[in-house]
C-alpha cells in the first residue's frame, strides 16, 4: 500500500524537476559555448567573447566555472569550445613539465591537444605582491618583494591557487628566501577583505584587479623579475573552425584592444560599481567594435525564479535516483548479510569524499553544468538512504518477523506487506537526511555552472556583493527548512498509520 | 495430523532436542510443557518450518514441512506467540485478513469470516478497527487468535500465547480457548509452562526436559502414574496456595 505512494511521490517529484529540462528550444544556428573562470574579469572577458560570437550568427552560451583545472578540463573534454587565459597560467599550470621557453612552443603543445591560441588581447595580469594602505604608511621603506625578508612577523595570506601551483608562493618564497610557513591560504576576494581589516599584511594581487587602487594597496617591485608575463590570450578548440566558420575570426578581432588600464577599468566598474558584467561587456564592444547587445537583464523575482527551479532539479534528480537505488540496496544489506557489510562501507567512502573534489574528478566524464553535480549529490544520498533501510529493516522484532514468516508469505510479498512499511519511518528519515544536506551541497555546484542557489552565492563572494550572496544563501537555508517540513507532513501519508499511534491508548 | 520421526536440532554445541519421535493425533488439544529451555518452543517451531531439524523429517497430513511446499502449507495451520506478534502498521482487521487479501480472496466473505471469528473470540465489535497500539493485551491476543484461525486451517499452534497476560484476563481466556477448541474440533499444539493451564485445556500432554520427551498421557497419568520422579517435581513445583495453607495448618 506505502510502497505504490511512495512510487506515486516518487513519479510526481521526477516530472516536476524534469519539467525545466524539456523546454530548451531547438535552433538552426551553431551554438558556441564559452567559459570563464569564477572572477570577476573572467567573467567580464567570458561576456565579451558570447558578444563577438553572437556578431557571428552564432548562439552563445557563456558558463562560469571554478578555477584553472575546472574549466581546463572543460575545454579539452569539449563541454566549451573557448575561454580567456594567462599565458604564464598555460606554461606554468596547463603545460606543466613541458618546459617551454617560447610562445611557438607552448602553440605546439596545445596544438597537439587540440587547442589553438590567439594573439595576446593587449593586457598583461601577472601577479603583485600587495600590503595595505595602513602598513605601506608604517613601513614607507618597504617597497619591494626583497624588502619583506626585513619584516619575518608579517601574515600572509594568498588565494587558493596562488598557494598551491608551482609559480606561486613555494616558488616566489625560495626565490625571495622568504618564510614559506608564514602563509595561509583564502579565497582571494575574502584576501583584500582580510588585508582590510588587517588580518593579514601581505596578499596576492593580480595587476588588473579593481581593489588595487579602492583599498589603496602598495604593489611591491618584483625586483627579482620572478613573475611571468601572464598575457591574456583566448584558447579555443581546433574543431570551432569547422562547427562555427564565422566565429573564430570574430573572436580572433580582440587581439590587441584591452590594455592593463582598460580591463582594470572594467574590472571596476563591475566589481566596485556594481554593474553586472553583461553590461560591462556591452559597453565594451559597442565602444569597440560597433556591436549593438540586447543584454535582457533578469529581474531579482525572475532569477530567484531560475535559481530555485535549478536548484530543485539538483536536488530533486540526484534524491529521487538516489531512493530507487538505495532502498534496493539497503534491502539487499539487510537480507544478505555477507553483502551487508560491504555495501555499507562502500557508500560509507563515497561520502568521505570531499564535494568539490568529486565535481572535478566527475567532469572529464560528465562534463560541467548540472550533470557532474547531479551525480555527486546522488552519490552523497545513497549512505543515509542506504543506512536507514538497512537500520529500519533489521530493527524489526523477532516475534514480529516470525509471525510475518508464519504466515507462509513468499519472501516478496512479505517485504512489501510487512517488512517495508515496518521500515518505512526509518527509510524515510534517511531520504529526509539525504534532501536537506543535498540542498546545502548543492550550492557548490555554482562552481562548475550546475546554477541553482550556488550561483548567487559565488557571484556575491566574486564581487564582494553580500546581497547577492544572501541571494542564493537565504533562500537555501529556507528550502532546506521547507523540505524538513514537507517530509514530516508527508510522514503522515506514507508512514502507516499504526506506527504513530502511541502505546497507552489502549482502554 | 503432524509426525516427527528422529528429529533432532542443535544451536550449536547445545543440543536443543534429542532424536525424538512424536505423532500428533488430528482433532485433539495436544499441550508441550516442560520447564525453559527444555525444547518445547523449538518443536513447535519444527512442526511449522520456522526451523529445519538437523536431521529426521516432519510431516504435516503426510507431506514434508520443508523445500518450496512450505508455504502452501503454513496456510493450513495457524500460529499464534506470546504478545500476539500483531503488525503495528495494520488495524487488528488488516492483521486478520492479511493473507487472505493476499491470496485475492472474495471480500464479502472475508469480511462475513472476520464477523464470525470476531464473536467466536468475544472481541468487542469496535476494536475490530483499531490499530495495535490501541488494543490492550487480551485484545491483541484475541485479534492474534483470529488470524491465526481465518483461512480455517486444519491445526492451530500456540506458542505460551497467555504468557504476558495479567491474571483475570488470563483465566477468562482460558475459558474462552477450551470453548473454542472444544467447538472447533481443530488440532491444536498449545505451548505453557503452567502445570494449571495445561491440565484445563489439554486432552494430551506431553512433558518434557533437556529436549527429551520425559511423558506422555493425560493429567490423570502424570499426577497418578509419573513416569519419572521428574514429573512429580515438575507438578508439585508449583504451587496451589489453598493447599499451601491447609499445609502449614496439619503441620
Amino acid at each position: 500500500m506505502s510502497t505504490h505512494r511512495l512510487l506515486s511521490l516518487l513519479t510526481v517529484v521526477a516530472a516536476f524537476v524534469l519539467a525545466p529540462h524539456a523546454a530548451s528550444a531547438q535552433d538552426e544556428r551553431p551554438t558556441v559555448r564559452i567559459g570563464s573562470k569564477a572572477f570577476t574579469e573572467s567573467v567580464v572577458l567570458g561576456e565579451i567573447l558570447s558578444r563577438l560570437a553572437e556578431d557571428a550568427g552564432a548562439g552563445a552560451i557563456h558558463r562560469t566555472l571554478g578555477g584553472t583545472p575546472v574549466v581546463w578540463h572543460a575545454l579539452l573534454a569539449g563541454e566549451i569550445d573557448c575561454y580567456v587565459d594567462y599565458t604564464g597560467t598555460i606554461k606554468e599550470e596547463i603545460l606543466k613539465g613541458e618546459s617551454i621557453t617560447t610562445i611557438e612552443q607552448m602553440r605546439a603543445e596545445l596544438a597537439e591537444r587540440g587547442i589553438r591560441m590567439s594573439q595576446p588581447i593587449g593586457f598583461n595580469n601577472t601577479y603583485a605582491l600587495g600590503i595595505s594602505r595602513k602598513l605601506a604608511e608604517q613601513h614607507p621603506d618597504l617597497k619591494t618583494v626583497s624588502d619583506l625578508r626585513r619584516y619575518p612577523d608579517l601574515r600572509y595570506g594568498f588565494g587558493n591557487e596562488f598557494m598551491d601551483r608551482s609559480d606561486g608562493w613555494p616558488a616566489l618564497s625560495a626565490a625571495y628566501g622568504l618564510p614559506r610557513a608564514n602563509a595561509s591560504g583564502l579565497d582571494h576576494d575574502l584576501a583584500y577583505r582580510g588585508l582590510e581589516a588587517g588580518s593579514i599584511d601581505v596578499m596576492d594581487v593580480y595587476t588588473t584587479d579593481a581593489e588595487i587602487e579602492y583599498y589603496g594597496i602598495r604593489l611591491l617591485k618584483d625586483d627579482q623579475r620572478f613573475f611571468p608575463e601572464y598575457d591574456a590570450v583566448i584558447l579555443y578548440r581546433e574543431d570551432l573552425e569547422e562547427r562555427a566558420p564565422e566565429v573564430v575570426p570574430s573572436l580572433l578581432r580582440l587581439a590587441g584592444t584591452i590594455d592593463e588600464a582598460q580591463m582594470s577599468q572594467m574590472n571596476a566598474r563591475a566589481k566596485l560599481d556594481q554593474v553586472p558584467e553583461p553590461i560591462v561587456a556591452a559597453d565594451f564592444v559597442l565602444e569597440q567594435f560597433g556591436i549593438e547587445s540586447n543584454i535582457e537583464l533578469e529581474t531579482r523575482t525572475q532569477r530567484l525564479l531560475r535559481y530555485t527551479l535549478e536548484h530543485l532539479r539538483l536536488v530533486g534528480i540526484s534524491v529521487t535516483a538516489a531512493i530507487l537505488l538505495a532502498v534496493p540496496l539497503g534491502i539487499v544489506a539487510a537480507k544478505v548479510s555477507w553483502l551487508g557489510q560491504f555495501v555499507l562501507s562502500a557508500v560509507g567512502i563515497l561520502q568521505t569524499i570531499p564535494s568539490l573534489a568529486l565535481f572535478v574528478i566527475l567532469i572529464p566524464l560528465l562534463g560541467v553544468g548540472p550533470l557532474p553535480a547531479i551525480a555527486a549529490l546522488f552519490l552523497y544520498s545513497l549512505l543515509p538512504i542506504v543506512r536507514n533501510t538497512y537500520t529500519g529493516l533489521h530493527d524489526i522484532s523477532p516475534p514480529l518477523l516470525e509471525s510475518a514468516e508464519a504466515l507462509g508469505l513468499p519472501s516478496g510479498a512479505k517485504l512489501r506487506l510487512i517488512e517495508l512499511p515496518l521500515a518505512s519511518r526509518s527509510i524515510l528519515a534517511g531520504v529526509k537526511t539525504a534532501a536537506v544536506i543535498n540542498i546545502g551541497t548543492a550550492t557548490l555546484g555554482g562552481l562548475i555552472n550546475a546554477g541553482g542557489y550556488g550561483e548567487p552565492i559565488f557571484s556575491g563572494i566574486r564581487l564582494d556583493r553580500n546581497d547577492l550572496l544572501l541571494e542564493g544563501a537565504v533562500p537555501a537555508a529556507l528550502m532546506a527548512l521547507a523540505a524538513q517540513g514537507v517530509f514530516e507532513l508527508s510522514e503522515r501519508w506514507l508512514v502507516p498509520k499504526g506506527l504513530r499511534t502511541s502505546a497507552g491508548q489502549a482502554e | 495430523m503432524f509426525e516427527l520421526r528422529n528429529v533432532s536440532k542443535s544451536y550449536g554445541e547445545r543440543q536443543v532436542l534429542a532424536p525424538l519421535d512424536l505423532e500428533i493425533p488430528t482433532g485433539r488439544t495436544l499441550v508441550l510443557i516442560g520447564p525453559s529451555g527444555c525444547g518445547k518452543s523449538t518443536l513447535l517451531r519444527l512442526l511449522l518450518g520456522l526451523l529445519e531439524p538437523d536431521a529426521g523429517t516432519v510431516l504435516f497430513g503426510g507431506q514434508e514441512m520443508s523445500g518450496p511446499q512450505v508455504l502452501e502449507l503454513r496456510h493450513k495451520v495457524g500460529y499464534v506467540i506470546q504478545g500476539g506478534g500483531l503488525f503495528p502498521h495494520l488495524t487488528a482487521r488488516g492483521n486478520v485478513t492479511l493473507l487472505a487479501d493476499y491470496l485475492s480472496r472474495p471480500a464479502d466473505e472475508v469480511r462475513q469470516r472476520v464477523e464470525e471469528l470476531r464473536q467466536l473470540t468475544h472481541l468487542q465489535p469496535e476494536a475490530i478497527d483499531r490499530y495495535p497500539a490501541q488494543l490492550s493485551g487480551g485484545q491483541q491476543q484475541r485479534v492474534a487468535l483470529m488470524r491465526g484461525l481465518m483461512l480455517d486451517p486444519a491445526a492451530l499452534l500456540m506458542d505460551e500465547p497467555l504468557g504476558a497476560l495479567d491474571p483475570l484476563i488470563r483465566a477468562e481466556l482460558q475459558r474462552d480457548l477450551r470453548e473454542i477448541f472444544r467447538s472447533l474440533k481443530k488440532t491444536v499444539v498449545f505451548v505453557t509452562h503452567d502445570i494449571g493451564e495445561a491440565a484445563y485445556l489439554a486432552d494430551e500432554i506431553v512433558l518434557m526436559r533437556q529436549g527429551r520427551i520425559v511423558q506422555r498421557g493425560t493429567i490423570e497419568d502424570l499426577l497418578h502414574r509419573p513416569a519419572d520422579p521428574f514429573v512429580t517435581d515438575f507438578i508439585s513445583a508449583q504451587r496451589n496456595p489453598l493447599e499451601d495453607v491447609k499445609g502449614a495448618g496439619v503441620k
